[in-house]
């Protein structure tokens, strides 16, 4: 039952999801932590982790490990764990491949539609606070420890500024942000 | 039909080298995109690549995978679009079940934990570093910029579905297009 579940829960994530991966962290997030309740917010920052330091599009690379994640942490053995990544990759391309489909099609045949074009500025802004509400809903004690004169709370704030800095600014790229966070936890925790 | 097969398995490994070889999400894919599809295969014209690009922004789903879709199309039909987005997600999602399997028995484990415990602000980080890179592409100015900080709001604080705020987002829009309010 989960795994017809998880399939259409990811095919309304796929839809749904406006602006690329990181807006798509919004929807899961709001899915398979606080609606469904199938992982924790720390397994599921966890998961986001290991989605961005891995080949590939991290929308899929969520979708694929969130679904992993649910299953097995219902009980279900891995095969099905496995079935339920696949599911989920799956149900989060197929919705937006046939719009996508739809929408060349009408291309090939007319020219830009001036309201069309009115509803995707109107979107564009509001991904912008949903990309933010996800990174809002993770300032967290589980992901920052709890706040106070601690050495967690201290060395987790100055990771989030120096990290934040640099990708902003400097575009570094995530992986190496996430290798030298890796360090630092590695030689201070 | 020997062409039509040579077409199939281009835009196959293609788009399997964009997939397996950019780490960090669809942008990243951007410049090995260009490489791969406008000045090696020459299946795009720079500018055809440039409105592909903005219409695959501007659709719901994952970016890449909206580009395999309108390249995978172009070059071979439907076909070629299941190949194309076969071979753009295949390597990520091995490597993510296979890391997915090894990692729950790690879990708890000191090492892997302290890894995590830098790790759990850096992601929070990178996840609102794009914030402020979208705000400029998405031409925020003070006029507009309630609609973003609104949308975070109703969704942070008061727990509002994004999916809520979205389709709000969509009516607003075909609500201010029909008036045809210039801004």
């Amino acid at each position: 039952m989960i795994l017809l579940k998880l399939f259409f829960t990811f095919l309304k994530i796929g839809i749904f999801t406006f602006g690329g991966g990181y807006s798509m962290i919004a929807l899961i997030q709001n899915e398979v932590v606080e609606k469904q309740g199938w992982m924790s917010a720390q397994e599921f920052t966890d998961i986001l982790a290991i989605s961005q330091m891995t080949p590939g599009p991290v929308g899929i690379n969520t979708a694929t490990y969130a679904g992993y994640t649910a299953v097995v942490n219902s009980g279900l053995p891995v095969w099905e764990g496995v079935v339920g990544s696949l599911l989920a990759s799956l149900a989060v391309i197929l919705l937006p491949v046939a719009a996508m489909l739809l929408v060349l099609r009408y291309l090939s045949h007319h020219k830009d539609n001036p309201l069309v074009e009115k509803v995707f500025q109107v979107l564009r802004l509001t991904v912008v606070g949903l990309i933010a509400a996800a990174a809002l809903l993770l300032l967290t004690p589980e992901s920052f420890g709890a706040p106070g004169l601690n050495k967690q709370f201290l060395v987790s704030v100055a990771l989030f500024v120096a990290v934040f800095y640099l990708s902003w600014r400097h575009r570094t790229s995530p992986i190496y942000l996430i290798i030298g966070s890796a360090i630092v936890g590695l030689l201070v925790f | 039909m020997s062409i039509f097969a040579d077409m199939y398995r281009a835009l196959f490994f293609s788009f399997f080298r964009i997939g397996t070889f950019t780490i960090g999400g669809g942008y990243v894919m951007i410049p090995i995109m260009e490489e791969e599809l406008v000045d090696k295969r020459k299946w795009l014209k720079r500018d055809e690549f440039l409105d592909l690009m903005s219409l695959s922004q501007a659709m719901p789903g994952v970016f890449a995978v909206n580009m395999a879709t309108c390249v995978g199309r172009r070059v071979a039909g439907w076909r070629g679009v299941v190949c194309a987005i076969a071979g753009n997600i295949m390597m990520p999602i091995v490597i993510i079940l296979l890391l997915a399997m090894v990692f729950r028995h790690f879990r708890g484990n000191a090492v892997v934990e302290s890894i995590f415990m830098a790790l759990r602000p850096a992601v929070v980080a990178l996840i609102a570093a794009p914030v402020f890179r979208l705000a400029k592409s998405a031409k925020v100015s003070w006029r507009n910029c309630w609609i973003p900080v609104v949308a975070a709001l109703l969704i942070w604080l008061f727990g509002v579905s994004p999916v809520w705020v979205i389709l709000i987002a969509i009516a607003g829009g075909l609500v201010w297009g029909k008036l045809g309010r210039e801004d």
